[in-house]
């Protein structure tokens, strides 16, 4: 293996920027790892080897003729397949964008390109982000690195799977109700979910557009803050963009956490946690109060209905945005002999059956006589849980929950059963109903060798602590000599 | 809040959707759905009745553009991915008529 891999993302930047180490020399290394890795993964839907390597080359060109480099020059990144690019495709991992081609560039991703990132293609995914797994995408399953028989979570495990085994060093996915820290989770990575409002939602192609935000995964805490700096602020091509300053993120990493406090939310615990998550959750509370940090209770009793109100207001929007899918102006068309019946023939062609079950259930919640019934219930349960976390806020600087409650499941283990898979998000859609950031930590591996992590939410905008928090526990768990251990005795 | 949901409803939320169900494959359908609305009925346990229902979760409001002419998707560009054009246009069966 190139050593240039085992570089952080901070590392490399320098070694580019000093021009100690060629983008183009990074870049190939990742993409021979692609190519002898990807195969058994399928972390990527597509991979853009002459592009990324030209691209790397015009970067150290322009570094040797004196161009500044970015916080990110040199770095390679992976794109979950909902971001639009005018490079390559964009397919969501779907039959019915097979071959699309977006007319023009996501925001996040022209913002890391600014930075001078070096993209290497696009991540597999569930489609349409509807999913926790990674087996609803239309070109197969994505296989978890540290274990191909289980999942890498989802909807963004593509991505997750590449930065896990080296075939990235960062990715960029999405979360909607879990789809960043899951997957995170699941590959012993950190995901944040930001702010809803913190990051342009344009050119994420929309499933919940009160819900989706797109997030970093990355190996540690300050490569998420380095990332989340590069991407976050205000868009005037979003209208949900907020316009308010980012701070310093990578200061808040360095920063200690004695003196903040962490709520937990113990009756929502008792059950349900798989022994190791239960024991590896407790663990780390005890490390952040080694560190000066004040665990404290909290009542979060709306948060049991925070699935279901997820899935009744999720499948509404989705069913809203994803009808623009009907063959008229791009993606896949099948024939009929007028409008209505082309659509429901291409619909039914290029959807899979996740996406038209969430679709009808969506058509269904807001359909008349059931509107009153599901989705008014669902806003009002949204409601609760926001005035729940403002409560919980008063007494903490953020509240700690497992990002789910067991580690990494088997490929086919959920499939069966729909709501058994909505139910791998119990913990994850509370912060996307209410808008709050979220990150994901990895803390440890569980008896199966599969890592585990923590989940913290903070109060809006307040992403720095967060990470500040992150950072406590990353150091004090030392997950990356965990994992160098875990991979070296499998080799 | 009944726990069951008919062929016909099926049927009737597919036309909505606009996406076409083969016969065979509604009563399955019918059971899956089924399954999931139940668990929704979960929400009928928490007493809402003085929250506002929220539909966004920050404090934004009517955001809009300023009214000035600013470069925009080139027809070209916004054509390439056109199944089927003519000229300018997108091309498809036709809108009105039967159903």
């Amino acid at each position: 293996m190139d050593p240039v891999v085992e570089l952080s993302a901070r590392q490399l930047r320098d070694a580019v920027a000093s021009r100690t180490v060629t983008a183009e020399r990074a870049a190939a290394a990742y993409l021979a790892r692609i190519r002898a890795l990807d195969p058994a993964i399928h972390a990527y839907n597509e991979v853009w080897h002459e592009a990324a390597l030209e691209r790397a080359r015009a970067l150290d060109r322009a570094i040797a003729a004196g161009q500044k480099a970015g916080p990110l020059a040199g770095v390679p990144v992976a794109l979950k397949d909902n971001l639009c690019t005018v490079q390559g495709h964009t397919t969501c991992s779907s039959r019915i964008l097979a071959g699309y081609r977006a007319p023009y560039t996501a925001t996040v991703v022209r913002r890391l390109e600014e930075a001078g990132a070096v993209i290497l293609g696009k991540t597999n995914m569930d489609e349409f982000a509807m999913g926790s797994s990674t087996e609803h995408s239309a070109h197969g399953p994505t296989r978890n690195p540290w274990d191909p028989e289980r999942v890498p979570g989802g909807s963004s495990g593509g991505a997750a799977a590449a930065v896990a085994a080296d075939l990235a060093w960062f990715a960029l996915g999405s979360d909607t109700g879990g789809s960043v820290r899951q997957p995170a989770h699941c590959c012993g990575l950190v995901g944040l979910k930001p702010t809803y409002g913190r990051v342009s939602r344009r050119g994420l192609v929309a499933f919940a557009s009160s819900l989706d935000q797109v997030g970093p995964l990355t190996k540690d805490v300050a490569d998420c803050a380095a990332v989340y700096a590069a991407i976050a602020g205000h868009d005037p091509g979003d209208s949900t963009s907020l316009d308010a300053p980012v701070g310093d993120p990578l200061a808040a990493v360095e920063r200690p956490p004695r003196g903040l406090a962490v709520g937990v939310p113990r009756a929502l615990l008792e059950t349900g946690l798989a022994p190791d998550v239960a024991a590896d959750f407790a663990s780390c509370l005890r490390d952040l109060q080694a560190q000066g940090v004040a665990v404290v209770d909290v009542a979060l009793p709306a948060l049991p209905y925070a699935v279901a109100a997820y899935c009744v207001l999720a499948t509404a929007e989705a069913s809203a945005n994803l009808a623009r899918y009907d063959g008229a102006r791009y993606g896949a068309r099948a024939a009929g002999r007028d409008y209505a019946a082309m659509a429901a023939a291409t619909r039914a062609a290029g959807f899979g059956p996740e996406v038209k079950r969430r679709i009808l259930l969506g058509a269904y919640v807001l359909s008349a006589g059931y509107y009153d019934a599901y989705y008014r219930r669902a806003l009002a349960a949204r409601g609760r849980l926001g005035a729940d976390f403002a409560r919980a806020f008063a007494a903490c600087d953020a509240v700690a929950l497992p990002t789910a409650p067991t580690a990494a499941f088997r490929l086919g283990e959920r499939t069966g059963d729909p709501l058994r898979m909505y139910l791998s998000d119990v913990f994850t859609t509370a912060a996307n109903l209410a808008g709050l950031p979220a990150v994901t930590v990895p803390t440890g591996i569980d008896g199966d060798g599969l890592p585990l992590s923590l989940q913290l939410i903070g109060p809006a905008l307040r992403e720095e602590t967060l990470l500040t928090l992150a950072a406590a526990v990353e150091r004090a768990r030392g997950f990356r000599a965990w994992k160098e251990a875990a991979w070296t005795s499998r080799r | 809040m009944n726990a069951g949901i008919s062929d016909d409803t099926i049927r009737h939320v597919a036309h909505l959707a606009r996406i076409q169900v083969a016969d065979d494959r509604v009563p399955a359908l019918a059971r899956e759905l089924a399954t999931v609305l139940a668990y929704f009925d979960k929400l009928n346990e928490l007493d809402t009745s003085h929250v506002e229902p929220l539909t966004r979760s920050v404090d934004l409001h009517s955001v809009t553009a300023a009214d000035e002419p600013r470069p925009c998707l080139a027809t070209e560009e916004a054509l390439a991915a056109a199944p089927e054009r003519d000229g300018g246009f997108f091309k498809v069966p036709k809108v009105l008529g039967d159903s």
